[in-house]
């Protein structure tokens, strides 16, 4: 039970819940332009690399990503029942995982920069694809940040039960940030190439 | 300046502007009647409805709604919306043109921060800041289409009385047609905010009968005078920074910056209307162009004043 | 529903306090009442500032070829007036009226989140400054830098590196980004604290019509606002990074920067619009002494006026050269919309008819919004006209149609809403032969200024220019339009002078001087910190209305 409920009449949602789902509602907006500029520069660059040239499905790092997912589930679920140390270990799964992601995308990164000599100022498909990847990203990497301070506080005992639904917002924001991934995936890497 | 007209959107001189008068007559008239059946409405509730001072303090009834009211006064305004919405369809279908209509005199524009290049495909010479177009004669049509394109930011071609407004827009080619109907000196401006000196990128379209029209062409693609009595003058701009921007055809001087000033003379007014053309103005726009339009391009020249001069002596040759 | 009789803000009484204590509780404030006040009181300031740059615009424009104002100046100060009026006036005193009256008229006691309301005034605010600051501080090129000069919306290429040095434009983005947190964050807060914490027995269908506007205005910020944000990262990784969003020497589209940025702007007027229909469906019921007509009509047709603006934004791209199925697509579209906005007129002259009605200060802003607000939307309706929209747009009949929107609209109702309120926020009124002077002044002004304006429009003027030749026959009518502005500015002059005096010479105003329906006044003037001694309970829409007549309560109708 939370206690972001004010007021004594019944309400479907808590102010956590539909504050978190606004945020997303901006940011949903936010990275729909971005993913607009993308389609729309699809074979407008005037001369390479292209896409088809220097673009490999990143498959692991996909798994990695919607994995984590899964490991958050466990981790609202593991701390709704308590088990704190269960919790702990699920939340480290997840930033493991997230990290791993991140460490993908920098190794992805380094080889366009190096071998293929693509960057933002490159050409169209350089611009777009590095502010819309970056961008999701950067979106992760604030995640993870969260993530870590509710794992550093856990560690030190200060995370209860009763914290459950504060973690869960968490997770919706991690749900969110893996549902912007899958549609850069399609735009990118399936329909971009 | 000679002869010029308000620009009055509803004095056309041509075949679009008088097809969009005709288009907004309709649409002044619907608004027209609901300006004054709902403003009537709003003014007579203000009148009988206010509190009388000998008013007893009793609440007046309270109406909640009417079911039948609010659909009436929401099929009422669809129904204008369809109507005004299929006319604007018909008439956008009648007036937007992406190919030349048949005997079309073909005009490219080019927008440049602060003055307008013109190019005649068709005869093959450039000149910039007035125009001249033929009238078209119903029995034997003669429109001018317009290819527009800019060098650098957006600009807007507007001429009220001879067609609504196009962009001028870089890396886009974008089209617009007039059909000008009588003779005359029509006026206009850059109507896309460009940057500093937006508000001096005027333009001027004189409207020619035909065998006058066919005239002036004749005589704009000829290469420029060659007068010897502006040797001098012709000499100090051609070694000097003046070819970089400027071109004269015949000459060496090729620069495609500026206006073309082959035939300089033939045009009224200098830096897209700032000013008349005339020997000081021409003086002090080679001298100190910055006060005259503030912000332009062009440097001052830092000329001597007798090479300015000499300047001016063969540029008022060039007719 | 019993309210304390004396507000209780401090120990102390205010004249015994610190000026530090003072400032250190409105610095600190997490309060809704105080940030609504300080939200409102900036955009009062703002729009002081903004209306000083067109009163200067004006004056260089009062005659032809005027060399009052350089074109570098007059070009900063139609992009600041515009920038401020729109991001620091508008959007402001919107968050401000709605984080006061939110909580108070749906019995809460604060909003959902007083710390992120804090924080996104803070953000406006440091924003606001910092696109002031650019007057000053802005660096570059010499000669190209000082405030920005490219139009409130910026349009590209002009707006790029190349063609605006200088750091002038990156002020005029990071100053909007960051003011936009505050939007958005009086978004998120308004519409969580609707949606969770109103008192019991209100469902969403006895919350006052403000509160359902402000709801719909709040979802569209949440839309439309991180688009402009996106579209400005973009600029400014142009101008930063080398990227090449918009430059079209890679093959970059001048003209998506104008999708990007009127998919915003166009629902922005209506987001600055709507809150100006809350305020005139609060005000009109209750100085017309009958409930508002269609409450289910008006919540349906702001809700479809939210909707379909998300789908019209190109009718200010009509000259860019679209196709013609776009232009007719854009131009039916915005004919659609506006149908719910008639209706809404409609509903507000059946609420004004049968009834009594009281012409004090806010009544006598409501009529002259209704009359001039329809005219703004029959301008509106011309404009969506394409071929007649062709001669119009970038004219000066644009610019007369959108003053007679955001002053003849929305600002007149912001002046009510600002003689209807100002009562309950501070506990006195203001003076009403001082607002009569205000009133006729600025309407007098207002017409004389923008009823001129349309006229320069159709006679070839097109807009941002510094100045114009002599001989198009515009200089008198610019000349009248210009005198306007010397009775609207002393109308403001007697508005400042009546807040001013209501502190001087406080008339009480006590909790209901209106003798109102909805629950902010039954709490005192101003109220308590914490609004109501005990939340309330309501049984219709309004619920003062059912305790003044208990023989014939609201609930036995609704």
């Amino acid at each position: 039970m939370s206690a972001a409920t004010v007021g004594t009449q019944p309400r479907v949602w808590t102010r956590g819940e539909v504050g978190t789902l606004l945020l997303i509602l901006a940011e949903t907006s936010f990275f729909g332009v971005f993913l607009v500029a993308y389609l729309f520069y699809i074979g407008k660059s005037l001369h390479g690399p292209y896409p088809a040239q220097v673009l490999e499905l990143p498959i692991l790092a996909t798994l990695c990503l919607l994995s984590s997912s899964l490991t958050i589930v466990l981790a609202v679920r593991d701390l709704e029942r308590g088990h704190v140390a269960r919790f702990a270990t699920s939340l480290l799964a997840t930033i493991l995982l997230g990290g791993a992601f991140i460490v993908f995308t920098a190794l992805e990164w380094r080889e366009l920069i190096h071998e293929h000599g693509l960057t933002i100022t490159t050409n169209l498909f350089g611009t777009t694809y590095y502010s819309l990847v970056g961008f999701h990203a950067a979106h992760v990497c604030i995640g993870l940040l969260l993530m870590l301070l509710v794992l550093v506080l856990a560690v030190f005992g200060h995370v209860r039960r009763e914290h459950a639904f504060r973690v869960d917002m968490l997770s919706w924001y991690w749900h969110f940030v893996d549902a912007v991934w899958i549609a850069v995936l399609t735009v990118v890497y399936v329909v971009g190439v | 300046m000679n002869g010029v007209t308000t620009p009055s959107i509803f004095d056309a001189s041509s075949t679009p502007a008088s097809m969009i008068v005709e288009y907004t007559t309709l649409v002044l008239a619907v608004c027209g009647v609901i300006f004054l059946v709902v403003g009537s409405l709003i003014v007579y509730c203000i009148i009988r409805f206010r509190a009388r001072p000998g008013d007893d303090l009793r609440e007046p009834p309270q109406v909640y709604g009417s079911g039948r009211l609010e659909l009436a006064w929401t099929v009422v305004p669809v129904l204008i919306v369809v109507v005004l919405g299929l006319v604007t369809a018909r008439t956008i279908l009648a007036l937007q043109k992406d190919e030349p209509p048949p005997g079309s005199l073909l005009v490219t524009a080019t927008g440049h921060q602060w003055w307008w290049e013109f190019e005649y495909p068709q005869y093959g010479f450039v000149t910039a800041n007035e125009l001249h177009l033929p009238v078209s004669d119903p029995a034997d049509p003669r429109p001018s289409f317009f290819n527009l394109r800019s060098q650098d930011v957006i600009h807007s071609f507007w001429v009220p009385q001879l067609a609504g407004k196009t962009d001028l827009i870089p890396n886009r080619e974008n089209y617009m047609w007039m059909e000008p109907l009588e003779p005359g000196v029509f006026v206009g401006q850059c109507a896309e905010f460009c940057g500093t000196q937006h508000a001096n990128m005027l333009l001027r379209i004189v409207v020619q009968p035909r065998d006058e029209f066919e005239a002036w062409a004749a005589a704009q693609q000829r290469p420029a005078a060659a007068d010897s009595s502006a040797a001098a003058g012709r000499e100090v701009f051609e070694r000097t920074a003046c070819i970089n921007c400027h071109s004269v055809r015949g000459t060496p001087a090729v620069g495609r910056f500026g206006p073309d000033l082959t035939h300089l003379m033939s045009r009224t007014t200098l830096g897209a209307g700032v000013a008349t053309n005339d020997r000081a103005n021409l003086r002090e726009w080679i001298a100190h162009p910055d006060p005259m339009k503030p912000g332009v391009l062009m440097p001052a020249m830092q000329l001597e004043p007798e090479q300015i001069e000499r300047v001016v002596d063969y540029l008022v040759t060039l007719e | 529903m019993a309210a304390i009789d004396q507000p209780v803000t401090s120990a102390k009484p205010e004249s015994a306090r610190a000026w530090t204590d003072v400032l250190h509780e409105w610095v600190a404030t997490v309060d809704h009442k105080k940030l609504g006040i300080l939200y409102i009181a900036s955009g009062i300031v703002f729009f002081v500032v903004a209306g000083l740059e067109a009163a200067a615009m004006r004056y260089q424009l009062a005659f032809a070829q005027n060399d009052a104002l350089s074109p570098e100046v007059f070009n900063r100060l139609f992009t600041m007036h515009g920038t401020t009026m729109v991001f620091l006036v508008g959007m402001p005193i919107i968050t401000g009226f709605g984080n006061y009256l939110i909580p108070l008229m749906i019995g809460a006691r604060d909003m959902a989140f007083p710390r992120l309301n804090a924080w996104g005034f803070w953000m406006f605010l440091f924003g606001g400054l910092l696109l002031y600051f650019s007057y000053f501080g802005s660096t570059g090129l010499y000669g190209a830098g000082s405030a920005p000069d490219v139009g409130w919306f910026a349009y590209t290429p002009l707006a790029g590196k190349a063609f605006s040095r200088g750091n002038a434009t990156d002020y005029w983005i990071l100053g909007i980004m960051l003011s936009g947190f505050g939007s958005l964050s009086g978004a998120v807060n308004m519409i969580t604290t609707a949606l969770t914490m109103r008192c019991k027995g209100m469902s969403l269908g006895r919350m006052p019509l403000f509160v359902w506007l402000m709801v719909v205005v709040s979802f569209m910020i949440l839309v439309v606002l991180p688009p402009l944000t996106a579209a400005q990262v973009m600029l400014l990784f142009d101008r930063f990074l080398g990227a090449h969003f918009f430059d079209t020497q890679a093959g970059g589209d001048a003209v998506l920067w104008q999708h990007f940025f009127w998919f915003f702007g166009h629902p922005e007027v209506y987001i600055l619009m709507i809150p100006g229909f809350a305020y005139a469906s609060e005000i009109i019921p209750v100085f017309s002494r009958k409930v508002i007509f269609g409450y289910a009509v008006m919540v349906a047709a702001t809700v479809a006026i939210g909707f379909v603006s998300l789908g019209v934004w190109a009718h200010h791209m009509f000259a860019v050269g679209m196709g013609k199925g776009l232009n007719i697509w854009f131009g039916a579209i915005t004919m659609v919309v506006g149908v719910p906005t008639g209706i809404k007129i409609f509903n507000w002259i059946a609420t004004m008819y049968g009834g009594k009605i009281r012409f004090r200060i806010p009544m006598m802003f409501c009529s002259a919004f209704l009359m001039q607000f329809l005219v703004a939307g029959l301008t509106g309706i011309m404009l969506a006209a394409v071929p007649f929209d062709w001669q119009l747009t970038d004219s000066y009949f644009v610019v007369a149609h959108f003053h007679y929107v955001l002053i003849g609209g929305l600002l007149f109702t912001i002046f009510a809403a600002v003689y209807y309120w100002f009562p309950k926020m501070t506990g006195r009124m203001l003076d009403e032969r001082l607002g009569r002077f205000h009133f006729w002044l600025f309407i007098v002004g207002f017409q004389i200024t923008f009823s001129t304006m349309h006229v320069q429009g159709l006679l070839g003027m097109p807009r941002r220019v510094y100045t114009y030749p002599a001989d198009r026959g515009w200089e008198l009518w610019n000349l009248i339009t210009s005198l306007g502005v010397v009775f609207q500015a002393a109308g403001i002059l007697f508005f400042v002078w009546a807040i001013v005096q209501a502190f001087r010479r406080p008339q009480p105003a006590g909790d209901d001087p209106w003798d109102a329906w909805t629950l902010e006044w039954s709490t005192s003037s101003p109220p308590p910190d914490y609004n109501f001694a005990e939340l309330p309970e309501v049984r219709s829409r309004r619920p003062l209305w059912d305790l003044k007549h208990p023989d014939d309560p609201d609930w036995k109708y609704e």
